[in-house]
Order: structure tokens, then C-alpha cells, then sequence
């Protein structure tokens, strides 16, 4: 099997530890991880915004530059959804078939222990497109119960929209403000030391709202948790 | 009476003022949380509740692709069973059909059962200006009616209030309108109750003319049909001498069968209750019971310019339940007047701009107004997926936009990016650039999106490696 690693283009430049880190943790699972140095960036952004003719040129690159990969492993929710139910839309022929990490973790090489150590406590934050559009349910609280040392403890209104939602941020920056510091207060509420999602653009606007309002709160991607052992703990 | 939408500021404006009202904020997060919470128990009960969504939601596709038979067959049913068929079709030509029958019976005075369509058409305030007074007689339209204010939420109109603003509306206000509100009112919901009741009574005994609109009309008999909680409904179908009522082309079922599934469908989702109390059914006129002349206004004001959109138009399925307003994060923290129509929340957000048009600044906004989080979708009894109308509309924005020269920055912004996203080279100067640039890029933005960005949250700042650097050194 030829799995490729689609990155996201917010991991590549403002978060690469998510990239580092789902490419440790494959490795260390066996995974042989290739990473085509001409991918880019889904097209998202400028689909949501209104922008269709733009989205479709990422969109007909991506399914170029991941031809032939039997399995594309994509650290963010947003994107694999993206990709799984908007690309089909956009482009001619075959799409590349995408699978979020926790997916790929528990359906293709089925595992849940992924003997990974992190002494802390966390609480976990189902991102709105993770668990509506690609239902990964369970299965990142499955991965996270089996980290060694790990406490995950229960986030009020966990289900809620933390109000990134791309350039809904830009555009509405008031109500996504709003949204964003309620979601920060249920987090703190929490107790728990880090807030982790398998989305970093949700988790860089919840952090930002957390460092801004100065409230104890971390915020870290579960890749890296997972990535993270006894011989070396990050974070 | 104020109530008219129009002129009203864009979405993002709107909302700027809401999310700083504290009060406003605590009054909506604690009436949606809690009908939120009720209609999760509600639909929980039934086991075949995502059978009976698809079945509504195929009900109401069927009827949309034959909607110009079945409207023919119950123009037919109703005019058989002596009702009065009238097509409008906008807000001006129902307006004026509705103030001429009025005309015609001599009365200057109405009573309403609380209508969606007829907030859409802005029926209250056209009376209003011909010499008639409309009186509301749903507890919450009443309550809007009479502080002078515009209703915010379809199901719940007076959601924005508390029980103690409503006593010093009903204190303030009752007593020019009709029956004075009791000596020592208190905030007591039994009280304020009882003060509705006692000043409503009057008027439904005193009115001639009842105005509705209806949830369902059934093409195979000529039926129409309102579900409602507080009997005020049923006393205005039943007591006055004509009945006129107002109603979208989209309302219309095939058959009674039909109302089957919608009658499960509509109460758990709107009031999280497995029936609603009353359920009137009418079917043009009878001797001796009920009114003596009735006439049915059939509403197309946008409708069928909907149904030619064969994304949108999934919007025409919708049953005014309210359990997308309940479930969604913008409404909660914008509140209801933000959308700046009578239909407010997801549904509205894709239903105004297409019964409108996108000719104003408002209702461009109002496809913006979603983080796309989709818990409306979820939400919607009869499967109406909110966010791809959404997104659907945005590129109807951004195309008319391109006509007119608008969106200039932000069509560029999105050129340039989708270039560098096609361009291996130029995608790593750029990424190159920014990680250079670091250390000159500040948390706080003091211009532009930026600062909207900036003013409450921090950028991160960026890392001194991409991803794609690291891969090159440890794996290449």
C-alpha cells in the first residue's frame, strides 16, 4: 500500500509539528510515508468563500499530484471532508482516496493502542467538520483512552462550534469572537490543561482567543499526542 | 409600529451590537439551550425519527416538482368547498388583495393567528397605513406587538425578552391597545398569562375578520391547517364571520396521508412536544359553523423564482420549526433581528436572499452569516442542507459582485492565492517569505480583516521551519 501525507497548507507553515508528528507516529507503526513535494493546498478556502472556479485548480492539482497513492493520510478534519465531499464536485475523474489520521489509525491499520504517553490532563474538541461531515465519532477519544497517563475529562458543550469556520472569522469577527471565548471558557471549566482537536485552524482560534484573554489553557493537535512517547514527550 | 425590515444595517453590523448586549446574549443562550436540550429528548423517543425526516423530505420534493398540479387541484377543492381562490404574486399585490377584502366587510379592525407569511409581506404595518389594526393574538406576537418591536425567532417571537420586561411592556402598553393590564401585575408566567387573556378575550369576541396563514394545505380536499399551543388560534378560525388566509405556494401537502409524517415531524422539532395541543383544520365554508365566507390568499412573493434554483431550492421544504434557530451558534450570539427579516437564523440566511434577491448589502451578508458548522443540517426535520445552500449562495454573491465590481480585494486576495496553490515555486517563495518575515509579523494586526482578526485573539506566531523543510532534511 502507497500512502502519501497530505499536509495542509496551515500545518506546512504555521504548525509543521502536526506534519513531524504524523509522520512519527506512522513510522513508528510501520507506515512507509511518502510526502509529494508538489502538493499544495486543498482549495477550501476559496470554495466556502464563493469562490468555485478558484477552489477547482487546487482541487485538479490535489487529485494530480496524489494520483496513484493507494491512501492519502491528512492530519485536519476540515480538509479530508473537504476533499472526500466537495473535490468529486470539482474535478474530472478520479479523486484520490483521503482518509483523516484517526480514520486511517483505526480503519485501515486497526489500531487503538498506538503506545503513546502523555501525563497530562486533556480535553477533547470535536471539530464541527470532523464529526458532522466525516462522522470520525469515537474514534480520537478511543485513540486518546489509550494514551498511557493521559486523563481525558469531559468539555461542556462540546459539540458547539468554536467559531473559526475560515473566513467566517474575517467576515463575521464579532459573533465568531464570541463564539470563540465561550468555547475557551468551557475548556478552562474543563480543568483540563490542554484543549486537543484534530483541527489546527479551529485550534488557532481557540488558542489565539486563550493567549489573548491570558486563560490557562494550551491547545495541541492529537497527532502530536499520539506522536508523543515515554522516551520523549512533546509538549 | 415599527416593522419593517427594511434598510436595516448588513449582518456583520447588526451583530456588532448584539454580541456586546449582555442581557440580549443571557435571554437567547438560555431560551435556545433549553428548547435545544427538550427537542434532543424528543426525537430521541422515536426510533424511526431519520426515516421519518427522509420521508418528509421526500414528500416535499415530490410536491415542489409538481407544485403547479397540486396548487390547480386544490384551487379547485377549495372554490367546491365555497372558498375564494386569490393569487399574489408579491407582498404588494397580497397586501392589497387582503385590505380590499377587508374593505368589503366593513370592519377596520382584525384578528391574527400568528403567520409567517404575512410578517414576510409586512401585512401588520400595510394595514396600519390603510386605517386597519391588525391585533395579534399569539401570546409572543402580542408581546412583540405591543412593545413596538419586531419578533426574532419563527417559533418564539419575543425570545429576546424576559418575564420582567414583558410586565413593564404589558404595563406600559396594554391599556392603548385595548383592556388595561391588571393593578399588581407580577412577572409570574400563571400572571402574565392571565393578563394575555383577559385583554385577548375581548378582541376575539368583539372581531369579524380573522387574517391566518397556515403549516399545511392539502391539495386533495381543499384543507388548510395550523398547529399551534394556545387555543388563541382556534378562537380566531372559529368565532369571526370571514376568515382570510394568507399562504405560501409551498405549503401545500398532496394528500392528508401526508400529514401524517409532518404532524411527528413538526411539534418535536419546534416545541419539543410529541403533539401539539390544537390542531385546526378547515375546509371552505358550512352553514352554521364557523365563518360564513372564506378566502385563501396563495402567496408566491419569490417562491418560484426559488424553485427554478435546483440547489436552493431545497429551502421551499422547510416547516417553519425553529430547530435550526435553536441549534445555531451565530443566532445565539446574534441574535434574531441581525437577519433582518421575518425569517431569521440558518434558514433564514438561505431563504431571504433567495425569496429577495441580493440586491441590498443585508442580504449579501446573510450567506456569510454560518461558520458552516452544520448543526443545522442536522437539526432540519425535513434534511435541508443549510451549509451547501450556504456556500451556494456565497458564489452567487461573489459572481454578481464581479458584475458590479465589487468583492475587488477580496477577489484578488483569492487570484493570488489560488495561483501560489497551482504553483509549486511560487507557493514555497511565499511560505519561505512568511517564515523569514516572522518575527515582523505581530500578534496584533492594527488595519484591515487583520484587525477585526486581531482585536481578540493572537496570530500564532510561525514557526522557523515549514514542514516541507524538515521533510527535506530528515527524509531526502
Amino acid at each position: 500500500m502507497r500512502i502519501a501525507l497530505f499536509v495542509t497548507c496551515v500545518n506546512d507553515v504555521a504548525f509543521p509539528s502536526t506534519g513531524i508528528a504524523t509522520v512519527r507516529l506512522l513510522e513508528r507503526l510501520g507506515v512507509e510515508v511518502a510526502f509529494p513535494e508538489a502538493q499544495t493546498c486543498c482549495g477550501q478556502m476559496q470554495y466556502n468563500t464563493g469562490y468555485p472556479a478558484e477552489a477547482a485548480q487546487p482541487a485538479a492539482k490535489f487529485a494530480r499530484d496524489f494520483a496513484g497513492y493507494d491512501a492519502v493520510v491528512v492530519p485536519s478534519g476540515s480538509c479530508g471532508a473537504f476533499i472526500r465531499d466537495v473535490h468529486p464536485k470539482l474535478v474530472e475523474g478520479a479523486v484520490p482516496p483521503v482518509y483523516e489520521l484517526t480514520e486511517y489509525l483505526l480503519d485501515v491499520l486497526g489500531v487503538e493502542q498506538v503506545g503513546a504517553y502523555f501525563p497530562h490532563k486533556v480535553a477533547y474538541h470535536p471539530t464541527c467538520h470532523s464529526s458532522r461531515l466525516l462522522k470520525v465519532g469515537d474514534r480520537p477519544t478511543r485513540l486518546l483512552r489509550a494514551v498511557e497517563g493521559l486523563e481525558l475529562v469531559e468539555l461542556p458543550g462540546a459539540a458547539e462550534c468554536c467559531g473559526f469556520g475560515g473566513t467566517f472569522s474575517v467576515k463575521n469577527p464579532d459573533v465568531s469572537a464570541a463564539m470563540g471565548a465561550d468555547k475557551v471558557t468551557h475548556a478552562v471549566e474543563s480543568g483540563a490543561e490542554y484543549l486537543v482537536a484534530a483541527d489546527n485552524s479551529c485550534l488557532m482560534h481557540i488558542g489565539g482567543t486563550a493567549r489573548r484573554s491570558a486563560a490557562p489553557l494550551k491547545t495541541i493537535h492529537l497527532a502530536e499526542i499520539l506522536a508523543s512517547t515515554v522516551e520523549k514527550v512533546l509538549a | 409600529m415599527s416593522g419593517t425590515y427594511v434598510g436595516m444595517p448588513s449582518f456583520p453590523d447588526a451583530a456588532h451590537r448584539a454580541t456586546r448586549d449582555k442581557q440580549l446574549r443571557a435571554n437567547l443562550t438560555r431560551a435556545t439551550h433549553t428548547i435545544r436540550d427538550k427537542r434532543a429528548r424528543a426525537v430521541a423517543e422515536l426510533e424511526d425519527w431519520e426515516g421519518l425526516r427522509q420521508a418528509g423530505k421526500a414528500i416535499k420534493d415530490e410536491t415542489l416538482a409538481h407544485l403547479d398540479d397540486y396548487l390547480l387541484q386544490l384551487e379547485a377543492k377549495v372554490t367546491e368547498a365555497g372558498g375564494i381562490v386569490h393569487w399574489a404574486r408579491d407582498a404588494d399585490e397580497a397586501n392589497r388583495i387582503v385590505t380590499e377584502l377587508i374593505r368589503a366587510t366593513g370592519q377596520t379592525e382584525v384578528v391574527k393567528v400568528k403567520s409567517m407569511a404575512t410578517q414576510e409581506i409586512g401585512l401588520n404595518e400595510h394595514l396600519a397605513a390603510e386605517g386597519i389594526s391588525a391585533y395579534e393574538t399569539d401570546l409572543a406576537e402580542l408581546i412583540v406587538q405591543l412593545g413596538d418591536d419586531l419578533p426574532s425567532h419563527i417559533l418564539v417571537p419575543a425570545i429576546h425578552k424576559n418575564r420582567t420586561e414583558i410586565r413593564d411592556i404589558f404595563n406600559r402598553a396594554m391599556g392603548h391597545w385595548g383592556r388595561p393590564a391588571p393593578e399588581g401585575l407580577t412577572d409570574t408566567p400563571a400572571d402574565l398569562a392571565e393578563a394575555a387573556r383577559l385583554h385577548l378575550r375581548e378582541k376575539f369576541l368583539r372581531a369579524k375578520v380573522a387574517v391566518s396563514g397556515a403549516n399545511f394545505m392539502v391539495a386533495e380536499t381543499g384543507t388548510l391547517v395550523v398547529l399551534e399551543s394556545e387555543g388563541n388560534g382556534r378562537m380566531c378560525l372559529t368565532l369571526p364571520e370571514t376568515l382570510i388566509s394568507v399562504v405560501g405556494i409551498e405549503k401545500i401537502v398532496p394528500t392528508w396521508r401526508d400529514l401524517e409524517v409532518f404532524l411527528q415531524l413538526l411539534p418535536r422539532s419546534s416545541t419539543a412536544e410529541r403533539m401539539n395541543p390544537y390542531t385546526t383544520t378547515w375546509t371552505g365554508v358550512r352553514d352554521g359553523d364557523g365563518p360564513k365566507q372564506f378566502h385563501l390568499v396563495l402567496l408566491d412573493n419569490g417562491r418560484t423564482q426559488t424553485l427554478a434554483d435546483e440547489v436552493g431550492r431545497q429551502a421551499l421544504r422547510c416547516i417553519r420549526c425553529s430547530a435550526c434557530l435553536n441549534v445555531c451558534p451565530v443566532y445565539e450570539r446574534a441574535g434574531g433581528h441581525a437577519y433582518g427579516s421575518a425569517y431569521p437564523g440558518p434558514i433564514g440566511a438561505i431563504l431571504t436572499p433567495q425569496l429577495r434577491g441580493i440586491a441590498t448589502d443585508l442580504d449579501r451578508s446573510l450567506p456569510y452569516a454560518s461558520s458552516l458548522c452544520g448543526a443545522c443540517f442536522e437539526a432540519c426535520p425535513v434534511a435541508i442542507d443549510i451549509p451547501e445552500v450556504l456556500v451556494h449562495l456565497r458564489a452567487k454573491v461573489t459572481e454578481d459582485a464581479k458584475e458590479h465590481g465589487g468583492h475587488r480585494l477580496e477577489r484578488t486576495a483569492m487570484r493570488a492565492a489560488t495561483y501560489a496553490m497551482t504553483h509549486p515555486a511560487a507557493y514555497r517563495t511565499a511560505e519561505a517569505a512568511a517564515v523569514r518575515a516572522r518575527k515582523l509579523i505581530p500578534k496584533k494586526v492594527p488595519f484591515g480583516a487583520g484587525k477585526a482578526w486581531t482585536e481578540t485573539r493572537d496570530l500564532p506566531e510561525l514557526p522557523p521551519q515549514t514542514f516541507r523543510q524538515w521533510w527535506k532534511e530528515t527524509h531526502r
